[in-house]
């Protein structure tokens, strides 16, 4: 390898250049999606499905783009408070409805989801339905993988941790939970928050690439595309959304050729999954075929 | 000006209460939030509208075809995406999940065959008539509107309070486990529910159809939102509910638009809904759900 | 301790509880039997806050504590099992145990985040103390295995130690010996009248008569959602209503 590399010199740094000329955008998008896929994962950890994932990415979009614009603001700054924008949205949304049993959140976020819509386009701060064009071109690869590493951080962190506990054992049983002293409401509050929170910086990150940012892109669609992510890859451990969101990003390119019929697909996928993969590509299982795998031939050494 | 609104909120809003009375009978019987449902209103908008404009079928005989269309596909979506996930023991969001990719898949199907253009119905298929009673003019098409959706609300409360299946989806949206040990048969009530609420879904969206004299593949997920709104308004699975929801929310639209702003329209839906979460979660009609220890 | 006055509750009309009174003191072992569908089990979810009561006022050391959500309730001290075994069964026996004591941890998030010292330091310690739990149920080599693996005994046996984790005062056990062999039975019989002794009162739901005579030290008897007799096994055994109402009957069955 390293004989190919001294061999081809100039030729390896041109195609490398040219690599990241032609897919930098999609390798910035597969770090933004992972942590949109993370966003919808802290919910879904806790029994809860938000459909309104992408209207707080689009908030928080909005937020750190428009501050940037006119106010001139700090690039860190902004992205802050492009998370903390869906945050507080998302804990007025959230004390009213997750008292109430799963499916309330998903009909109350999924109406959310188009409201925020609906703003965007009829509201002259966010340039109605022209969005905002010109968005500051700030980010960098490596605020991507800093900003990502510190979400997967958190989750390791969060995993053995009593907070970790209470939102699994909300999962798996949430009367029984309540029966042991958990204020159930309370931890799904902050967790659909936190979610708000990634989902928003998520969008911050993403405005200052694009430059340009529109209402279209935070509906109801890219809302599916995120549970995707997360269904697809599993919900049991961190590493399944990423996974599942790292796949999707890709793939659409291979399934180009399917012109408008390509959004069957992630359709298609979700329901697969559901039916036959219901904890997703990533779970113990595979990893335990996996370490089955490697202990089989550590043996034959 | 007023009683001229209330007559269009009742047009609007009895189409609201026909979509949306479906979508709670599901949810009554099957307990699923079917957000595919959306889908199969747009399928059978679009079935009207072949019915009508490829076998010049007259207004009855095309709704009957996008019934008949919708409810195959309603039945075909249970059949496929939420009966498997009724037999083991599955998250409780699996089968909503599991309608989420079932209603991507129609859609995305639907705007490959059709685009994203408007279809219409042909010109004066409902004749542009309209009568006036005292100071309300009402249209012709209006009232073939509220005629059509409120026979066929009327027609499913019959079924269900009359007829011996009627009491059977009853039993089972009481207790599917007591209706299946008095010999019920549970799984084809759940095939029969889904078929008959996605044909009113389908009848909805050719009513729809005709009220804004335009079809397109994208018509599923204002309605899905509304229907939402409607439910939650109502109470889930509520019957009665689901109409008097449609209609409030019908109102609203109208009175918001007529007197406020139109812009704002289609988050009307989602303010009743929010408010109503925060001060009745269990809807006008509903009891306090309580959970089962 | 515990006081139940007049507890009335309706399901869509049909009165399932009506006007159950019964008063539990510290210390006791108080049994509550009685047929399939008097509503034992309702008692419970009432006193726990799962179900609201139609009418009626329960008293819990000397605060009442109806219609609170059962997360109050548990912080007041009262913890309970259910009849249809309900671990997490996804998570370790250990993890399970550290659910119930989820109040006796203090560190806050950011000791979390930077894991720091604090954090680590009170983990290990509450590791340890849910290890002392799950000895007394005779877990502890088990510790690490997912709940779900479990057998149906040893499942009622960590339900019985992760409601203990909650430190309560008042432990409901809702039919502990269900589908347990004679063995398993006796083994339970014994460690419950431990933990009684370790200063937890206790309220039982069984039908194995066995275990309530040989355990408890109060009995209350319902039938059709009323209390139609109290007092000691041996006076209980005695009464006719009860030996009409429900063990004549279970005799007959059995």
């Amino acid at each position: 390898m390293e004989k190919f590399q001294r061999g081809k010199g100039n030729g390896l740094t041109d195609l490398i250049t040219s690599f990241w000329q032609t897919y930098n955008t999609l390798i910035y998008t597969i770090f933004v999606h992972g942590m949109l896929a993370l966003s919808i994962y802290i919910t879904l950890a806790c029994g809860q499905l938000s459909l309104g994932n992408a209207a707080f990415m689009g908030i928080g979009a909005y937020t750190s783009a428009l501050l940037t614009m006119k106010m001139n603001a700090p690039f860190g700054l902004s992205l802050i408070a492009g998370g903390m924008m869906p945050a507080a949205v998302a804990l007025i949304i959230g004390i009213p409805t997750l008292r109430l049993s799963g499916v309330y959140l998903a009909m109350a976020t999924l109406g959310f989801g188009e409201v925020v819509r609906v703003a965007f386009l009829n509201m002259s701060i966010t340039g109605g339905s022209l969005g905002l064009n010109g968005v500051p071109l700030k980010t960098e690869l490596w605020h991507l993988v800093l900003v990502i590493g510190i979400f997967i951080y958190f989750f390791i962190r969060l995993r053995d941790s009593r907070f970790g506990r209470i939102l699994e054992a909300i999962n798996e049983d949430e009367v029984v939970a309540s029966v042991m002293g958990i204020k159930t409401t309370y931890f799904k509050v902050w967790a659909f928050t936190i979610g708000a929170f990634i989902a928003g910086v998520a969008g911050g990150l993403n405005a200052h690439f694009t430059f340009f940012i529109s209402p279209r892109e935070y509906g109801f669609e890219p809302a599916v595309d995120i549970l995707t992510f997360a269904i697809l890859g599993g919900t049991r451990t961190l590493w399944g959304p990423l996974a599942g969101s790292t796949v999707l990003t890709t793939l659409p390119e291979l399934f180009r050729f399917l012109g408008p019929y390509r959004l069957a697909v992630n359709g298609l996928i979700l329901l697969l999954v559901v039916l036959y993969l219901p904890n997703g590509i990533v779970s113990k299982e595979t990893f335990k075929n996996i370490k089955k795998i490697f202990n089989g031939s550590g043996c034959l050494n | 000006m007023f009683l001229q609104q209330i007559a269009n909120a009742l047009a609007l809003g009895s189409v609201y209460a026909l979509f949306a009375i479906g979508f709670t009978l599901i949810f009554g019987v099957l307990e699923v939030i079917t957000l595919a449902h959306g889908a199969v209103f747009m399928v059978g908008a679009f079935a009207g509208l072949i019915a009508v404009t490829r076998f010049n079928l007259g207004i009855i005989p095309a709704i009957l075809t996008s019934m008949l269309a919708s409810g195959l596909l309603g039945f075909i979506i249970d059949f496929v995406a939420v009966r498997p996930l009724r037999k083991k023991k599955y998250h409780h969001l699996a089968p909503m999940i599991a309608t989420i990719g079932c209603a991507t898949i129609i859609t995305s199907i639907s705007q490959g065959i059709f685009g994203a253009e408007a279809y219409r119905f042909p010109f004066d298929f409902v004749p542009t008539k309209s009568y006036e009673i005292g100071d309300i003019q009402l249209t012709l098409l209006q009232l073939v509107i509220i005629g059509i959706s409120f026979s066929l609300m009327i027609m499913l409360i019959l079924l269900l309070k009359r007829t011996k299946w009627g009491k059977a989806v009853r039993a089972v949206a009481e207790n599917r486990r007591t209706a299946a040990l008095l010999g019920i048969p549970v799984e084809r009530v759940f095939q029969i529910t889904s078929f008959t609420s996605s044909a009113l879904g389908g009848a909805a969206g050719v009513l729809t159809g005709l009220n804004f004299n335009a079809i397109h593949t994208y018509m599923g997920g204002p309605i899905l939102h509304r229907g939402i709104a409607v439910i939650i308004l109502g109470g889930m699975g509520d019957i009665r509910g689901a109409m008097a929801g449609g209609l409030i929310l019908g109102f609203s639209e109208i009175m918001s638009v007529a007197y406020i702003s139109s812009d704002f329209r289609d988050a009307i839906s989602f303010g009743l809904l929010f408010l109503i979460l925060l001060i009745r979660p269990s809807g006008i009609f509903g009891k306090v759900p309580e959970r089962k220890g | 301790m515990l006081k139940l006055e007049n507890i009335a509750k309706d399901f869509g009309g049909l009165r399932v509880l009506n006007g159950v009174s019964f008063e539990i003191s510290e210390g006791q072992i108080f049994g509550l039997i009685g047929p399939n569908g008097a509503g034992k089990t309702t008692v419970f979810n009432i006193i726990s806050g799962l179900l609201k009561p139609s009418s009626g006022r329960i008293i819990f050391n000397k605060s009442d504590i109806t219609n609170q959500p059962p997360h109050v309730v548990t912080e007041q001290g009262i913890s309970r099992t259910f009849q249809n075994i309900r671990v997490f069964e996804d998570m370790s026996l250990l993890e399970n145990i550290l659910v119930g004591m989820h109040r006796l941890f203090s560190y806050s998030s950011v000791s979390m985040f930077f894991d720091l010292p604090k954090k680590k330091k009170e983990e290990k310690q509450l590791r340890e103390k849910a290890m002392d739990i799950l000895s007394i149920v005779h877990l502890t080599e088990k510790a690490d295995l997912k709940a779900g693996g479990l057998s149906y005994g040893e499942q009622r046996k960590l339900e019985l130690a992760r409601a203990l984790a909650t430190e309560p005062k008042l432990l409901l056990i809702d039919e502990p010996a269900a589908g347990m062999n004679p063995a398993e039975t006796e083994e339970l019989m014994n460690e419950i009248k431990l933990i009684n002794k370790n200063g937890y009162t206790i309220c039982l739901i069984e039908h194995d008569m066995k275990v309530i005579m040989g355990i408890c030290g109060y009995v209350a008897v319902m039938n059709f959602g009323e209390i139609i007799a109290e007092g000691s096994p041996e006076e209980i055994r005695k009464e006719k209503l009860v030996i009409e109402a429900y063990l004549g009957k279970d005799e007959k069955s059995a």
